[in-house]
């Protein structure tokens, strides 16, 4: 019987291979990873010319079978400052074929002798299934999938908690929302829980919780004014709209009413807190505009600091592994 | 009839539908049992087996196979999947009626049986389908069913939503004194599960089925069984919730018996940890806690059986992100190892094991089967519950390569099965 991997992302060497989740990795690496973007930060903001030759003559694929625009937006650009080839591929998941649909299609382009495949997919674990059927110099960077994971942008969280807060030690951060069907929590609790935060708390009604949410290593709050007291960072969830329907919540009014980020619902968090969200953002849903525009909201630094992340994410795991050669 | 006579001596037998379990020799001629212990006067066998150290018992019965023929044949055929339940101790199989086309006409029954009969491993006995093409909607011909063999009807993995018809289906089958097998879900808690709503579907991200899905499914069936008056046996239990409201059920009086898949009794939501669909199966594999009251339920006899739950697919049904690929192990040829296991760890003992797989089954049913006495229908397995061996592509008859446990150490393996009296597998002991 097989056993569950851990390091089914790291390569003998114990460097990243494939990036498909926090789930594994260890503190070192997360800090690595910052690191990494550290020094790409400075590139991507400072520099009249904003391309490194990292990836020079590296094919990147972009398969997409999920519709997203800031994220492949970022991947995109974070290739192409790292002078790799980009290719752009969407699949809508009802378009492509059931059963071997999806192995052919990675097949197809991999026989294109490509290098990388950043993935989102609305299935938990495709990436794990692509991972493990493609060929061993090609890597695989999980962009999203399904409610499971979204890891590239739990680092570029850390890294904006880091740049804001310096460490992490005693930090009290709460997550509120749609935790349920949200891969980028999952993937926020696992890296705040690696880099060793003070406490973790998860907001929400219990319809959008999963079961046994303590299991996680959180605190579990259904109200805001409780969940918010004292804590140093607050991220914000999207509100998927589907999830208004099917008997997940009876109306967004009521839904602001209990778990909207107001600027008075704010003044419970520290008074140096900051306010994060990876968009998009549903404005009078899920956080009012004076908050999502305020002083305390770094929504939009989160976003120039993720094409610094997946820079580093996509060099780790482009440069840690024995290269097959692969003509 | 005519068949060969066979004596097979040295063995260990046990019987447990006639309170048997000691050393004893049994002679086949006919194709029935011709006598147990004394060699009849002038009995001339034509092969002696001799089986020291082995146990003998009668063949398995199994209530739950899927055959994927007629209809499904990329999958497997019902040559290929009557040589794997024959290699794997089982000499009877109940068919459910998801086929294509479904089992809700007499001449689908027939066929299915008369193809099994004339390929002569094992054989097939259809169960019907509850409501025309498992719809839900209409009840299906039962009485024509029944009497073109089928055993029982039943829904399969379609669950009935709408309670009156269930109510009447139920009724229906009552008034011809029809089993009816529930694989109790309730669709709407199971919505797009695909494992255990726990500790593992949370980590994974993956939809998960809560424990409720069945558990609502047994007590809706469980209080239209005393309006109705049918006899209801559930399939494949998967949680220790269900166990207990059956195990009150059968206290009552009420009449029900329950099954559980030989797998579910070993493993648990924990092995689905790194998306490998092989672990895939519906109902889905639970926690510590359900599994370990599924073998209690199987030890203390309120499981009368175990089943397969067999499911061959193709390759390519299991080569997809998790929740795309298809449910359910290839499992005839793995179920006596699993059961033998659950007897090395001290949670079952051998005589309750074998009855699971006999006398249980042939009871839950209403048939005479499942035991060896002067008469009875030489349905036999001869098994060494000491061989060693791993399952591998080479040595696999099953058409579905779907097995979590290829390259796993198994003990216990069959040498001979018989079917009415006629040698159908031989095992030489290398693998």
């Amino acid at each position: 019987m097989n056993q569950p991997a851990p390091d089914f992302q790291l390569d003998a060497n114990g460097q990243l291979r494939h990036f498909l989740s926090i789930d594994g990795l260890d503190r070192e690496m997360l800090i690595r990873i910052m690191d990494t973007a550290e020094s790409f930060a400075g590139v991507v903001a400072d520099q009249p010319v904003k391309k490194v030759p990292l990836l020079r003559g590296k094919t990147i694929v972009n398969l997409f079978f999920e519709n997203s625009t800031r994220t492949r937006t970022t991947f995109e650009l974070a290739a192409k400052r790292l002078s790799a080839d980009v290719l752009n591929i969407n699949i809508e998941t009802s378009a492509t074929a059931k059963g071997e649909g999806l192995l052919d299609t990675v097949r197809n382009i991999q026989a294109m002798h490509v290098d990388m495949f950043v993935v989102r997919h609305s299935e938990s674990g495709a990436p794990y299934f692509i991972a493990r059927h493609v060929e061993p110099h090609v890597s695989v960077i999980n962009a999203g999938d399904g409610r499971h994971s979204h890891p590239t942008q739990a680092m570029l969280d850390m890294f904006t908690i880091r740049r804001y807060k310096r460490t992490f030690e005693d930090l009290q951060v709460a997550i509120v929302g749609d935790i349920l069907h949200s891969r980028v929590a999952r993937s926020q609790i696992l890296a705040l829980n690696t880099l060793g935060v003070g406490q973790i708390r998860v907001i929400g009604p219990r319809t959008l919780l999963p079961v046994d949410a303590e299991s996680l290593g959180v605190r579990v709050f259904h109200k805001m004014d409780d969940g918010l007291k004292d804590v140093d960072v607050v991220m914000m969830l999207r509100l998927q709209k589907e999830r208004m329907r099917g008997a997940m919540l009876p109306s967004e009014h009521e839904y602001f009413a209990c778990f909207g980020l107001t600027r008075e619902r704010l003044r419970f968090a520290k008074p140096d807190a900051i306010v994060m969200h990876p968009g998009p953002i549903n404005r009078g849903v899920e956080i009012e505009s004076r908050v999502a525009d305020g002083d305390s909201s770094v929504i939009l630094q989160q976003v120039g600091y993720g094409i610094a992340i997946r820079m580093a994410i996509m060099t780790m795991a482009m440069h840690s592994k024995p290269r097959g050669k692969k003509a | 009839m005519a068949g060969p006579r066979i004596a097979i001596s040295g063995a260990r037998l046990v019987d447990p539908a006639n309170g048997v379990d000691r050393q004893q020799s049994i002679y086949i001629a006919k194709g029935v049992v011709a006598a147990v212990g004394k060699r009849p006067d002038g009995f001339h066998a034509d092969r002696e087996i001799r089986a020291p150290g082995q146990i003998v018992c009668p063949g398995f019965i199994d209530l739950c196979a899927r055959i994927r023929e007629p209809g499904q044949e990329h999958k497997a055929t019902i040559a290929s999947e009557t040589a794997a339940a024959v290699a794997g101790g089982f000499t009877t199989l109940c068919c459910p009626p998801d086929t294509q086309p479904v089992i809700d006409t007499p001449a689908v029954a027939a066929m299915i049986r008369d193809r099994a009969e004339r390929i002569g491993k094992a054989r097939i006995l259809p169960v019907g389908a509850l409501t025309r093409a498992l719809r839900g909607e209409e009840l299906s011909e039962m009485r024509a069913l029944k009497k073109a063999g089928c055993v029982a009807a039943s829904n399969a993995h379609n669950p009935i939503a709408n309670t009156l018809v269930l109510r009447r289906a139920m009724e229906y089958a009552a008034s011809f004194d029809l089993l009816v097998m529930v694989r109790p879900e309730d669709p709407w808690l199971r919505n797009h599960g695909v494992i255990h709503e726990g500790l593992v579907a949370t980590r994974l991200g993956l939809p998960g089925i809560p424990e409720a899905a069945e558990t609502v499914a047994v007590a809706q069936v469980l209080a239209l069984l005393k309006q109705t008056g049918a006899r209801v046996h559930f399939a494949q239990l998967s949680c220790a919730g269900a166990v207990e409201m059956v195990a009150r059920a059968v206290d009552l009086g009420l009449p029900v018996s329950a099954d559980v898949a030989a797998h579910q009794l070993c493993l648990t939501e924990s092995v689905v940890g790194d998306y490998d669909s092989l672990y895939h199966v519906i109902p889905p594999f639970r926690t510590e806690l359900d599994r370990a009251a599924l073998c209690r339920g199987v030890a203390g006899g309120i499981l009368a059986a175990i089943c397969s739950d067999h499911q061959p697919h193709e390759e390519g049904a299991k080569l997809n992100a998790f929740s795309s690929t298809e449910p359910g192990i290839s499992s005839l040829e793995t179920v006596l190892s699993l059961t033998l296991g659950l007897v090395s760890s001290g949670q079952l003992d051998l005589f309750r094991a074998i009855a699971s797989l006999t006398h249980g089954p042939a009871t839950v049913l209403g048939l005479a089967a499942g035991q060896i006495k002067p008469g009875s229908v030489a349905d036999v397995c001869v098994f060494d519950p000491e061989a060693i061996w791993q399952a591998d592509s080479r040595n696999w008859c099953s058409r579905g390569l779907n097995s979590p446990f290829f390259g796993t150490e198994l003990k216990g393996r069959v040498t001979h099965t018989l079917v009415g009296g006629r040698i159908v597998h031989e095992w030489s002991g290398q693998s």
